[in-house]
């Protein structure tokens, strides 16, 4: 192994500045979408009384889930001390704090009052999980900069591990802590279980580390750094594992819903007669989400090939917004359970009339707000590694890896 | 009904009562009493409607000595009668919500604000139906007062459980948690609020079993009121902590429930007859 | 040197147009007053002029709270009351909005160039009373009770009639 040497990303300069511009452009529009939905009001989303939470929300979900998820491999190389990953460190926490401030953007502005950020800051109602997680989510963005300076200073050597340690315990209050905004709700059938919180967690690592990956891919492919075919199988068995991890956990909560006579139709409704929120289900985070990825991620030859583990991470977070779809709007959208062994025949205000669900379909400014906050996240990302010391200049398993493992096969750079 | 606006009385421009201008402490008072609203207007009558008629503003902190509920007996609920849903929304100037433009009926009816509202149900088993209203059932222990972030969701000391509009950050989460649906968010501008009732674009609200009747002396709401006009007499409104008050004793002797009676939530909104 | 002689004469500038904005300020301060509104006859307002031309939004603000989460009412200080007394009328008639440019709270802002966030929710102009018409009309006379007995709840005799609720 030898000593890592980070540098900055020497990407061509034409080709940097028209990546900036383009994620510019994305977070151009989505704060145009923002300033539309402030202006106007709500009603030009497809959010209502009945879904509440939509299309910005899953976007928000979904990249705090991956900053907690991204900072896993600066844990695993920091506290469990897997050298091998030491060296994504620094990439690991830039990628967190980034991805945490495009989720919180994105939250913020879908409020109903975002220039009341203020009252937010400065009222707090302690019984509140999501209060608390307001809490959780600055901590974590003071927490994960003083772990980048730990690992990137002369200084920092001797906290770099108890650091690392409270990094991890508190990205996983974290996540467990978004699931528990959900799983709070005593009110809707799909919410109310604790079970959504370790949920999260194993849902952050995969989707955290499959942006990770493809992050880590295209800034060394774009700059021909090495990155080796053993340290990328590693990296992809975790996210092998982590998706069988969230696979196994769904079949849990659905099994532990479908456990009580209460919920057989709530289960029912979402694996087959949710219309767009079975086919969610079934296609995008069953098939598409998990089967599919790891299929490929174990498979002998596809998991060998770029292309094929490009494809595999990107189905990993997009299964993960299909999951998320399912989980967040698909619990709103069906009907509340007021008068159980009942069935409304008529309501003044949609309250699922012969069981029918909510309709939500995400207009145009959700999508944009939400893409805005990705952007948001890319662009910090690019001018990060851009501008400080966070790549290392190679991953070539001969540099990384301890000695009897690296010398197995020569690297090819890019591949 | 047309909420009281304008033309104004043409006596509007004309001097107005000598009283206003005898000194400060005259037009001090003059002040306090329209604030209060104990005096009809001077200058401008049709401003403060009818205000001489108002019983006594609140001058002290509203105390745990009571606490407002409802008993709805679904039994004299009658099919097909939204009274009490029309006389909240006058009540509270939601029938002067408007559609959008460019924006479809439908949509428009899943985004508007709806503070009360009916619902029929059968039973199926039995097949028997049932009428109701459904509001904010002011719970003791409200999930929206626990999950608001900012404590703008807050239970008044005498049970009313209402949104704080100053403090509302619009983030929809006492939604999520309120397992009525009893709250509606405000999706679009709002101009045309009334002085009693204000509301606008971005904050949560629901019904408030007509607080400021609470606060201006009156005991009564305006579905209880609307109903009782009726003759269904199917809401009735009262203190739940006054035994001798008529929802008390009606509690005492008649069979009724709380909706999600296994949340525990012990609502201030009881139902007689399903 | 030369940068800490502009920054002086700077601060200077500034106070004095802070100065002069303020006689300016207290010069047009009859301006803001609409006439026709009822605080053009009115010799001061609920407070002495020059208190609550500074502190209003305080006295606002703390009635605010107070009502919203006491239920307290009787208070000279309320929101309602300042558009009550100075919404001024078009020759029509007709209320104009108190936070128009050039009406007594709107004039004043825009001077200041400070936000006014109230109007978001609450009417700029007096509408639909402190009470509903229902309510007067259910209540005719508001010191006397207004509960109903018990008796009449679920009864078949018909309660006292009072009319349909807010029917116009």
């Amino acid at each position: 192994m030898k000593r890592i040497v980070y540098s900055e990303w020497r990407m061509p300069s034409e080709r940097y500045w028209g990546l900036l511009g383009i994620l510019a452009a994305v977070v151009g529009l989505g704060g145009l979408a923002a300033l539309h939905m402030e202006h106007n009001g709500h009603w030009v989303t497809g959010m209502s009384n009945a879904v509440v939470w939509g299309m910005p929300h899953i976007f928000a979900v979904m990249l705090i889930l991956s900053a907690s998820g991204a900072l896993n491999i600066a844990t695993i190389g920091t506290v469990f001390g897997k050298g091998a990953y030491k060296p994504l460190g620094r990439l690991s926490g830039l990628l967190a704090s980034a991805l945490l401030v495009g989720g919180l953007l994105i939250l913020v502005l879908d409020l109903g009052r975002p220039d009341r950020l203020l009252v937010a800051i400065t009222h707090y109602n302690f019984r509140s999980i999501f209060a608390w997680n307001i809490y959780l989510y600055t901590g974590f963005m003071v927490i994960v900069i003083a772990y980048l300076w730990s690992m990137a200073d002369r200084m920092g050597g001797p906290f770099v591990k108890p650091i690392g340690i409270f990094a991890m315990v508190w990205r996983l209050a974290l996540t467990a802590g978004t699931g528990s905004i959900f799983g709070f709700l005593v009110a809707r059938q799909a919410f109310d279980t604790a079970f959504l919180a370790p949920m999260f967690v194993v849902m952050s690592f995969a989707y955290g580390l499959a942006i990770m990956l493809l992050v880590l891919m295209f800034t060394f492919d774009q700059e021909g750094r090495p990155l080796g075919h053993k340290l990328r199988g590693r990296l992809m068995n975790l996210l092998g594992t982590f998706v069988a991890g969230v696979l196994f956990l769904t079949v849990i909560y659905y099994l532990t819903k479908v456990y009580g006579a209460k919920n057989y139709e709530l289960v029912s409704w979402v694996l087959f007669d949710g219309g767009i929120y079975s086919f969610m289900f079934w296609f995008g985070w069953i098939l598409m989400g998990s089967l599919v990825p790891l299929g490929i991620i174990y498979h002998p030859v596809l998991s060998q090939d770029r292309n094929w583990i490009v494809a595999a991470c990107a189905l990993v977070i997009l299964g993960g917004m299909a999951s998320l779809y399912v989980i967040i709007i698909g619990s709103q959208a069906f009907p509340l359970q007021m008068f159980p062994g009942h069935t409304i025949i008529e309501s003044g205000f949609f309250d699922g009339v012969n069981g029918e669900a909510a309709s939500y379909w995400p207009t145009i400014p959700e999508v944009l707000l939400g893409l805005g906050g990705v952007g948001v996240a890319m662009l910090i990302t690019a001018v990060g590694v851009r501008v400080l010391q966070f790549l290392p200049e190679s991953l070539a398993d001969a540099d990384v890896l301890p000695d009897d493992l690296g010398h197995a096969a020569p690297e090819l750079a890019g591949t | 009904m047309k909420h009281q606006e304008a033309p104004l009385d043409p006596s509007l421009g004309s001097p107005p009562d000598p009283t206003l201008n005898a000194g400060p402490d005259q037009s001090r008072r003059a002040f306090l009493g329209i604030a209060a609203g104990a005096t009809a207007a001077v200058v401008a009558p049709a401003f403060v409607l009818q205000a001489q008629a108002v019983g006594n503003p609140r001058a002290e902190r509203v105390s745990d000595a009571h606490r407002w509920g409802l008993l709805v007996d679904t039994n004299r609920c009658v099919d097909g009668c939204r009274a009490c849903v029309d006389a909240c929304d006058q009540e509270n100037g939601l029938d002067l919500q408007r559609k959008q433009p460019d924006q479809s009926e439908a949509e428009w009816d899943t985004q508007k604000a709806v503070w009360l509202r009916k619902v029929k149900l059968q039973d199926n088993l039995t097949g028997r139906v049932s009428n109701l209203p459904m509001m904010c059932q002011h719970c003791e222990h409200p999930p929206c007062v626990d999950v608001c972030p900012t404590g703008a969701s807050f239970k008044r000391a005498d049970g009313i459980v209402m949104v704080d509009r100053h403090t509302c950050i619009g983030c929809r989460y006492c939604m999520m948690a309120c397992p009525y649906k009893a709250r509606s968010f405000i999706h679009e501008v709002v101009e045309d609020q009334l002085t009693r009732v204000p509301r606008g674009k971005g904050c949560v609200e629901s019904c408030n079993l007509c607080v400021s009747r609470r606060d201006q002396g009156l005991d009564s709401t305006a579905c209880a009121d609307a109903c009782t006009a009726l003759g269904h007499r199917a809401i009735l409104f009262g203190d739940l902590k006054d035994p001798a008050s008529a929802i008390s004793q009606a509690l005492r002797t008649m069979p009724s429930r709380q909706i999600r009676e296994d949340l525990d939530l012990n609502t201030g909104v009881r139902y007689a007859g399903v | 040197m030369a940068i800490a002689v502009i920054r002086v004469s700077l601060v200077a500038v500034g106070l004095v147009w802070v100065l002069a904005a303020q006689t300016v300020l207290a010069g047009d301060a009859q301006r803001y007053v609409k006439p026709g509104s009822q605080a053009a006859h009115s010799a001061a307002c609920v407070e002495e002029t020059n208190f609550m031309r500074r502190n209003h939004m305080e006295l606002i603000k703390h009635q605010r709270d107070s009502t919203v989460h006491h239920g307290i009412r009787s208070t000279k200080h309320s929101l309602a009351g300042c558009v009550n007394c100075h919404v001024s009328v078009s020759p029509e008639g007709q209320a104009l909005a108190i936070n128009g440019r050039d009406q007594f709270c709107g004039a004043c802002h825009a001077f200041s160039a400070v936000d006014v966030n109230c109007f978001g929710c609450h009417a700029n102009v007096p509408r639909g009373g402190l009470l509903s018409p229902a309510a007067l009309a259910a209540h005719g006379d508001a010191t006397a009770g207004a509960r109903p007995s018990p008796g009449q709840f679920m009864s078949d005799t018909p309660g006292p009639a009072t009319g349909r609720a807010g029917g116009q």
